[in-house]
């Protein structure tokens, strides 16, 4: 458990060491998703229609920004090597990154989707439901990335092909996330779609760190 | 807290890298208190051989015991003796040379002051500078430094000696004897042979 706080917090310090990063994907997430009623009608019944699509598909987008640098850093500095030979299982020091990325790259999109939700002119009841849907999605993004790149982490320029292997796997979130945000904004009852968004939450968090300590310890070889 | 004694064993090791047997067939033991210098051509299989024995890579065939138990399959107690230095310093260039010792230090759970270790690694000056920051000889005794916070009771270290001046060499060589002298085992590859092999029990040419 010490462990964990002290890979946590140091994940934490060096991201906000590296600053100009950190803002990336929140920069990438906004921007995207205000390209949108630039190319169509900014009409206020369309931007609604679309709106919670272009939300998720840019949540998507952005977080595969993030998840490069994710093992990289740490594999190319030789502290990967370290703490695979610490006497910490991998599963807990990954679990302990995972979080660390999720704090820095998932949080604020959580906090920025509802601003955007309101740009788009989703009606305010339709709010907490999908707050509470992004905020359920983004673990599951960080513990995908992080697969991603665990499995990339020892080719060179492995950032293309991250995008290629894990946008396929990111599309449970986009279904289940998008027909709770469509649901709340129609007014039916989205509480199927949360349920399995967080059912795959559960999972993910559960199984995916060993994942990809697995496939790190393959790639450091 | 331990089956049996401290001792690093390799039986009948062999290793392949691209499709080229590098070497078979080789065994040795080492005993609290002995240091193996590894010495050879380059490409003649030292890294390799030292990350097997840390038990990062497989090799073809044979196996590495410690304490009588197969190297990658060790406790957490096991685990935690051994201390492993490779070609890549596993230092983080955004924190300083002080925050870098404190993180080893704590993945280990010591907690004894440093000011001593930097006063002979001769980092004292730069210890809130960030890594960095720091040349190519710092930043090696730094990593050291992150070696031998951990108290481990083997080392594996992999050219050691690289990028260091002869006060710095002097100072690894003497580690290595004190290390060897306080019942620690080590295995150090290494070029600079002449620098090291008074400190050796044993050699291994590959």
């Amino acid at each position: 458990m010490d462990i964990f706080i002290l890979i946590l917090l140091r994940d934490l310090r060096l991201s906000f060491r590296r600053w100009n990063e950190l803002a990336m994907p929140l920069l990438f997430f906004i921007i995207i998703a205000s390209l949108f009623p630039l190319a169509s009608s900014p009409e206020i019944s369309q931007l609604r229609d679309y709106g919670g699509a272009v939300i998720w598909i840019s949540a998507l987008l952005s977080s595969l920004l993030a998840l490069d640098g994710l093992f990289r850093v740490d594999a190319e500095d030789g502290s990967m090597e370290q703490l695979i030979l610490s006497p910490t299982p991998l599963g807990v020091i990954v679990l302990a990154k995972i979080i660390a990325h999720w704090i820095v790259s998932g949080v604020p999109l959580v906090i920025a989707s509802p601003l955007l939700a309101l740009s788009f002119y989703l009606p305010l009841e339709a709010l907490p439901v999908f707050i509470l849907a992004i905020a359920l999605a983004t673990p599951i993004l960080s513990v995908l990335a992080a697969i991603g790149a665990a499995l990339t982490v020892s080719l060179r320029g492995g950032g293309a092909l991250i995008g290629l292997l894990m946008l396929p796997m990111m599309v449970p979130v986009l279904i289940f996330g998008t027909w709770a945000t469509d649901a709340a904004v129609q007014g039916e009852n989205p509480i199927g779609a949360l349920l399995l968004l967080a059912s795959l939450a559960i999972l993910s968090i559960s199984l995916g760190p060993l994942a990809a300590a697995g496939a790190v310890k393959v790639a450091m070889e | 807290m331990f089956n049996e004694a401290a001792s690093l064993k390799t039986k009948s090791l062999e290793v392949w890298r691209g499709g080229l047997c590098l070497f078979e067939g080789l065994d040795f033991t080492l005993e609290s208190g002995q240091v193996a210098i590894v010495s050879g051509a380059n490409g003649c299989g030292k890294t390799t051989l030292l990350r097997i024995l840390s038990g990062m890579n497989q090799a073809a065939g044979g196996y590495v015991t410690w304490r009588g138990e197969k190297i990658h399959r060790l406790n957490a107690d096991s685990q935690a003796e051994i201390a492993y230095q490779g070609h890549l310093d596993g230092l983080k260039k955004e924190f300083t040379v002080l925050e870098n010792l404190l993180f080893y230090q704590a993945m280990s759970n010591q907690k004894k002051p440093l000011e001593s270790l930097l006063e002979e690694l001769r980092l004292g000056p730069y210890q809130n500078r960030q890594v960095r920051y720091l040349s190519a000889g710092q930043r090696r005794r730094a990593a050291l430094g992150c070696m031998r916070v951990k108290t481990a009771k083997l080392w594996l270290l992999d050219e050691p000696l690289t990028n260091l001046d002869t006060k710095g060499a002097s100072l690894i060589s003497s580690w290595i004897s004190e290390h060897a002298k306080s019942g620690g085992i080590a295995v150090v590859a290494t070029h600079q042979r002449e620098s090291l092999i008074q400190t050796a029990t044993i050699e291994i040419e590959l």
